[in-house]
Parts: C-alpha cells; sequence; structure tokens
C-alpha cells in the first residue's frame, strides 16, 4: 500500500504500485484538474507538486511518491476564494480552452512560493529586475518565461499567460 | 501501446546495500531514478514486463558535497539540486548551466545526474561540462566499487561500461587549480527549454601572462554517438597566442573529432558549421 498525502489530506493507494501518478489522481483520487497531454513530459498540462516542486505526473510511478505531499490545481483555490493566480489568469484572459491552465498554475505558483531559486536565475539570465516580490527577490517577465517554458499553450498565446502572473505578482506581494 | 503497471516486477530497496544485492541477484532489472527518461518510454509500452530497480528511495546518494579536492555529487542529485549547491555554482558554473537547460523546471526537479549519465544519450546536455571538467565516476556493485574517468563511461548510444549489477553512486568533480582564464557553455536547440540539442560545447581556457594558451578544454555532445573532447585541436592551439589564423585552422581541426550525423533534430552540415562558430566563439572571447 502506497501512503501518501493529497492536498492536505492522507490518502491511500492500493493498486500495482507502477501506476503513473496522474492516473491515480484523476482515475482513483478522482482529481481531474490534472490534464494528460502529451505523456512524454514535453508539455506540462499533466503539472503538480510534490514537495512543493512542480512536476510531471505522467512520468511518475506512484510508488515513487510514498510518504510525500502532493498538492493538485484541486488545492490551489475555491470558486469563493480564488488564488492571486487564478484572479489575475481571469482579469488578464490567460485562459482559453483551458487544458494547459491548471500546469501553468501550479508551476507558476510553485516559482512564486520559491525565494531562492529566482535570485541566481536572474543574475544568470542577466534580466532587469522588475518586480520586488517577497522578501528581497525580484523577478522578470523572461524569468517567467523562463518558469513557464515547460508548459505548452496551443491556443492562448503566451503573452496573456506572462501578463497573468505578472499581475499576480503586482497585487499581491506576499504568495499563500 | 500504453504502459500496463501490472506487468511490471518492481524492487524497492531501502537501503544501498540492500539495493546491491538486489541488483546482484536481479541483473537484468533496469534501475530507475527520477524516471525522466524512462517513463517516456515506458508510457509508449516498451518497457512491459521488464524487472525495475527503483532507486529512488536511497536518501544518501542525492547529497553533493564538497570536500578540499572537490565537489561529490551523489547520484541521485537532481538538475535543481544541482544549480542550487553554492559551491557548484561558485567552481561548475558550466555544469550549473547545464543543468538550467535541460528540458525545463517539472524535468529538473525530477531527473538525476547519475540517470542522465547512465542514460547515456549522445545529446546529453551535463556531458560537455563533465568532460572538460574531467570528472570521475564511482560505481559501485554488491562486490566491487570502481572510479571510472568520465572520457571512459560511454562506448556507444545509450551504453555505458556499467555492467549487470553495477549502479552509479556519485560524481566527483575536482576542482581547477589554477582558475581557467575563461569558461563557456553553450546549447543549441530548436527553442531554449525541452528541445533537445543539435549541439551543446563547454569550452576552458587557460592563458599565460604572455597570451598564450597553456591548456584549453573543449567538448561537444550530439556531435557523435557521445560526448567528444576535441583533442586534435586541444592539442593545436597549446602553446599558441589565439591569432585569427590560429582560431580558423583550430576551427577546421574540430572535424576530427567528431563524427555529426543527419537526423530528425538536424543535419550534419548545420551541426558541423555551428559547433565551429561555437569553437570560435569561445577561442574568440567574444
Amino acid at each position: 500500500m502506497i501512503k501518501l498525502t493529497v492536498n492536505g489530506k492522507k490518502r491511500a493507494f492500493c493498486g500495482p504500485p507502477f501506476k503513473r501518478l496522474i492516473d491515480v489522481l484523476r482515475e482513483d483520487f478522482r482529481l481531474t484538474g490534472a490534464k494528460e497531454g502529451c505523456g512524454e513530459g514535453e508539455c506540462g498540462a499533466c503539472a503538480v507538486l510534490v514537495e512543493g516542486q512542480a512536476v510531471n505526473s505522467c512520468l511518475i510511478p506512484v510508488c515513487q511518491m510514498d510518504g510525500r505531499k502532493i498538492e493538485t490545481i484541486e488545492a490551489l483555490g475555491t470558486v469563493q476564494k480564488l488564488h492571486p493566480l487564478q484572479e489575475a489568469f481571469i482579469e488578464e484572459g490567460g485562459a482559453q480552452c483551458g487544458i494547459c491552465t491548471p500546469g501553468m498554475l501550479m508551476t507558476a505558483c510553485a516559482w512564486l512560493r520559491s525565494h531562492r531559486a529566482p535570485k541566481h536565475s536572474l543574475r544568470a539570465h542577466g534580466a532587469r529586475p522588475l518586480l520586488k516580490y517577497g522578501r528581497g527577490t525580484y523577478r522578470s517577465p523572461q524569468d517567467i518565461r523562463r518558469v513557464l517554458a515547460g508548459n505548452l499553450c496551443r491556443c492562448t498565446g503566451y503573452q496573456p499567460i506572462v501578463n497573468s502572473v505578472v499581475r499576480a505578482m503586482k497585487r499581491h506581494r506576499t504568495p499563500k | 501501446m500504453r504502459g500496463a503497471p501490472d506487468t511490471i516486477i518492481l524492487l524497492r530497496p531501502r537501503s544501498t546495500r540492500q539495493a546491491l544485492e538486489v541488483f546482484a541477484q536481479n541483473p537484468h532489472a533496469v534501475p530507475l531514478a527520477g524516471g525522466t527518461d524512462f517513463m517516456v518510454s515506458w508510457n509508449m509500452g516498451l518497457h512491459n514486463g521488464k524487472t525495475v530497480l527503483d532507486i529512488s528511495a536511497l536518501r544518501s546518494w542525492r547529497k553533493i558535497s564538497a570536500a578540499k579536492t572537490g565537489v561529490r555529487i551523489g547520484a541521485l542529485a537532481t538538475h535543481a539540486d544541482l544549480q542550487r549547491h553554492p559551491a557548484l555554482r561558485r567552481e561548475f558554473s558550466l555544469l550549473t548551466e547545464a543543468c538550467s537547460e535541460i528540458g525545463a523546471a517539472a524535468i529538473q526537479n525530477r531527473g538525476t545526474l547519475g540517470g542522465n549519465i547512465a542514460n547515456a544519450s549522445p545529446a546529453g546536455d551535463s556531458f560537455p561540462p563533465q568532460a572538460v571538467y574531467e570528472a570521475k565516476v564511482h560505481a559501485v556493485s554488491a562486490q566491487a566499487r570502481r572510479l571510472i574517468p568520465f572520457n571512459e563511461i560511454f562506448v556507444g548510444v545509450k551504453k555505458t561500461v556499467l555492467r549487470p549489477g553495477e549502479l552509479i553512486e556519485s560524481v566527483e568533480i575536482p576542482f581547477l587549480k589554477p582558475r581557467p582564464s575563461r569558461q563557456y557553455f553553450r546549447k543549441v536547440g530548436t527553442r531554449a527549454a525541452q528541445a533537445l540539442s543539435k549541439t551543446v560545447a563547454a569550452g576552458l581556457l587557460w592563458l599565460s601572462r604572455d597570451g598564450r594558451v597553456s591548456e584549453m578544454r573543449f567538448a561537444l555532445g550530439s556531435m557523435a554517438t557521445m560526448v567528444r573532447r576535441l583533442k586534435s585541436a586541444e592539442h593545436f592551439v597549446q602553446g599558441k597566442k589565439l591569432t585569427s589564423e590560429v582560431i580558423d585552422h583550430a576551427c577546421e581541426l574540430l572535424a576530427k573529432d567528431v563524427s555529426p550525423i543527419d537526423d530528425v533534430r538536424s543535419t550534419a552540415q548545420y551541426r558541423l558549421k555551428v559547433s565551429r562558430n561555437l569553437l570560435r566563439e569561445f577561442l574568440s572571447g567574444r
């Protein structure tokens, strides 16, 4: 039996241990927010967070998730109280067909929460600081593009998506 | 066909000793770490019925530790772990840069350095940096351990010298003394993220006071069945000043050590042209 925490709830999975995380989430736990796009780690539609880090759930056998904390789009916000990123995606038109959106949101969310990654990546890419975010870290639209580079969108267009993340950052200095 | 999870025989050792014992008993098992490559072909149904040795629970193999002589990177350290490590960022920036260009964030959070090596793709982006840093691979089996120089680990496309029952434990990279005058990494792919390399280069250059080359190391990936150091060009520039004639000739010599092919990602001609441009960029310090 594989025990894991999904969106704060302790869950157990008793099926084949090599079943993919995305299939366990969708079929066994009925969490259908994460989508399977390509099934080969290229598109990011299946992105969820494991211990706070964005991963492609189509590339993970569930046995490797024993004892791990998983967050899916279902826990990001509620209809009554949307996550700042979700609000911003609505206002900026950051979602059209919506297939890539759960992955975009989870990947952006992991990045906004992290305080260490952006500093050196900004330096490495020579980007001009644009926005102060959290405690003394800066982020730029170039950085957003880099972070979301593994999340493909085929209809909305990347500009509204980047604008959405920028809007979320401007409005909410401290992430959830 | 898809991957059928019921057909897999799964081995999940909890300790390194257990892992090596289990692997000795099941030498044909496929070792699994971050799964960023294995799971792709698994999803296509290419591994049904196989025995899988999942080593991802071996926590001690994820450590990165700096010692006096160099940095030792556990085989299970992820590309994201490498990028975050201060000593690696400071001393071996070509490697951390390469790690930041492998796949995208979600791949870097799962893919491991050991897995990257064991997978032995001709296009492995971390390989040219490891080749010029002259890394050493620590391999262990239930019976023995050995140290394999990085330039001896690959024997062909997707093939290494690792024997059945043998696992990569860590990669050791010696500190560079003196520090190089110039360091260079560049990946050329269809787009910045996710794309596999058409060519990928790493270079180190030491210049003496009078501007002569005391040492050059330059490696190319995706240009042969495995990563290649440009031995002819490296040897040629030694002791010379980098005049435009010397640079031209070094770029000519590049072809001696690589054998690019036409494939789905690029053509041999393009690869050769771009690789020469990269070497030129590196040598002329632009």
